[in-house]
């Protein structure tokens, strides 16, 4: 019962911080979200990074369904790539519960250029290791499994 | 292979768990030598880090052997003895190429869990969340190393594998807050937390020059060990008061360069702690800022503080006005160790740092949950537990 009381404090409490901390850090909801260009810097030069005016591997998968643009970044910081798909994703797909199902068509667009970069830089996109934990039978463990696999899709780009 | 795996909080378990294998051509395989607990590790056992998953192995400071090496790999060759940086760096974006490797925008697995933390990915660290790229730790036989032509050293001859096990990160970490911190020649540096990385962090001021280094702690096994293997001046802040103590031996101006080396489960004596552990025990805050609040408050008129103690998230009571008002520069950082470790190694072959004594207490592997118990209630004077296979 003391450890049950104590868990529902601690619940209650990291629940009320949680809310407070996202009422302070939470942009107000974007109107542009599904227009916005997504981008990466990539520390090479322009004519690296678009040879050609191909896109680079894996953007050049999506076809027409992309806009792609790369200008230098300032600073000599190498290459701003850009890319966001032509037909505008609706509201609907750019909703939570679609982005959790991994639906969102923006997700597949910021994995790719997140490998692209990593690819004209490094040559290879570091892969996680197999299997990344040694069990992913607890309830935690699914969700941060989940989360990991939406990860490369999700984020601030 | 054996792993050493967090199993929930304050749960660790040894498992079976499968070899590592290459999984990108610029990866090698290292055969355990050593491995190293450490402070950091503990906010992750008591559940304080985000994004840990049952069955995550844990562990980040080691050196080891290569036994594989990736078709990728041009300075590494089977055979090698290396220390392994704990920071993963791809070496050629713009933040490596900045020697800010801590900040590598390649190397973590999950940059969306890292960007809805941060707002920006850290690197990959291993053995340290799926936050933070999911990387499989070095608690265990056998280590995959991801982008070893940046992250692994080779261990020069004459230098033991414990003395070059702490090369991985805590020398490499304290070296770094003297170094950002901007500590110059002539120097008073205080340095709070005499763990590990505290007494790296001393060491490192005094070689850049510092006329006096005061470390300060609770523990007096590891205020002693400060004194006798580091050189610093020591303060116990349990007995003394240490604000009042610092304008006493620097002339009445405050430390010029103050060092935080505690991190996000700071204990302390006065109400302050007490107002930071209800609201830490109850997740109103993530961390306990203890000793960045003592670090601002004591630090003299214009100078610097750096936080090198691991933080996750927000914290209450922050004295931004003493930092304002007394035009302090702020800084913090996770380890950019790829930058110093080549040096550090050579200075630890000369003898000019010492690392040995940190190794307090080895034991296999297997002994693992039993090394983190004592480590944790600091048990039989426990500075660092180290695992050999």
């Amino acid at each position: 019962m003391k450890n049950a009381a104590r868990t529902a404090l601690v619940l209650a409490g990291a629940g009320a911080g949680a809310a407070v901390l996202r009422r302070l850090v939470s942009p107000p909801s974007d109107p542009r979200r599904g227009e916005r260009w997504m981008v990466v810097t990539v520390n090479r030069p322009p004519m690296d990074v678009l040879p050609e005016g191909r896109p680079p591997t894996p953007l050049d998968e999506f076809g027409d369904a992309l806009e792609i643009t790369v200008r230098p970044a300032p600073g000599d910081r190498g290459t701003e790539l850009a890319a966001r798909l032509r037909e505008t994703p609706s509201a609907a797909e750019t909703s939570l519960p679609s982005r959790l199902a991994g639906e969102d068509p923006r997700q597949e667009v910021r994995r790719a250029l997140r490998e692209a970069k990593s690819l004209l830089e490094t040559g290879e996109v570091l892969r996680s290791d197999a299997p990344p934990t040694a069990r992913e039978d607890t309830i935690g463990g699914r969700i941060v499994g989940a989360a990991s696999r939406r990860s490369g899709g999700e984020g601030v780009l | 292979m054996r792993a050493v795996c967090w199993e929930g909080v304050n749960k660790l378990s040894v498992e079976q768990i499968p070899d590592p294998e290459i999984r990108n051509e610029q990866d090698v395989v290292v055969r355990l030598l050593a491995s190293t607990t450490c402070g950091s590790d503990l906010h992750l056992i008591g559940g304080y880090i985000p994004a840990m998953q049952a069955g995550d192995v844990i562990g980040h400071e080691f050196v080891g052997e290569v036994v594989e090496v990736g078709p990728g790999v041009r300075r590494h060759a089977v055979g090698d003895r290396v220390v392994v940086c704990s920071f993963i760096g791809c070496g050629r974006c713009w933040y490596c190429r900045n020697d800010l490797w801590s900040l590598c925008d390649n190397t973590n697995t999950n940059p969306g869990i890292g960007q809805a933390l941060f707002g920006y990915e850290t690197a990959g660290i291993f053995g340290y969340s799926h936050a933070m790229g999911g990387i499989r730790g070095s608690h265990a036989e056998y280590v995959r190393v991801p982008f070893a032509d940046y992250g692994a050293f080779p261990v020069p001859e004459g230098v033991d594998d414990i003395s070059a096990l702490f090369a991985s990160d805590s020398v490499p970490t304290g070296w770094m807050g003297a170094d950002l911190g901007g500590v110059r020649p002539g120097d008073v540096v205080a340095v709070w937390g005499c763990g590990a990385v505290g007494q790296m962090a001393a060491r490192a001021a005094l070689l850049k020059g510092a006329e006096r280094v005061i470390a300060i702690d609770r523990l007096p096994e590891r205020l002693a060990m400060t004194e006798r293997h580091i050189g610093a001046e020591v303060i116990d802040y349990t007995t003394t008061d240490v604000a009042a103590e610092l304008r006493e031996r620097t002339g009445g101006r405050g430390p010029d360069v103050c060092i935080e080396a505690v991190g996000m489960e700071a204990h302390g004596t006065g109400p302050d702690h007490v107002y930071d552990q209800v609201k830490h025990q109850l997740r109103l805050q993530t961390d306990r800022p203890t000793a960045v609040r003592q670090a601002i408050h004591a630090c003299r008129k214009g100078g610097s503080v750096f936080v090198l103690g691991v933080f996750a998230g927000a914290v209450d009571k922050f004295p931004l006005g003493m930092v304002v008002n007394k035009g302090l520069t702020l800084r913090g950082a996770q380890m950019h160790g790829q930058r110093y470790i080549p040096m550090l190694l050579e200075r630890i072959a000369k003898g000019e740092i010492s690392t040995a004594h940190l190794a307090t207490h080895t034991m296999s592997l297997d002994d693992a949950p039993r090394g983190y118990d004592m480590f944790k209630h600091k048990k039989d004077g426990c500075v660092r537990a180290v695992f050999r296979p």
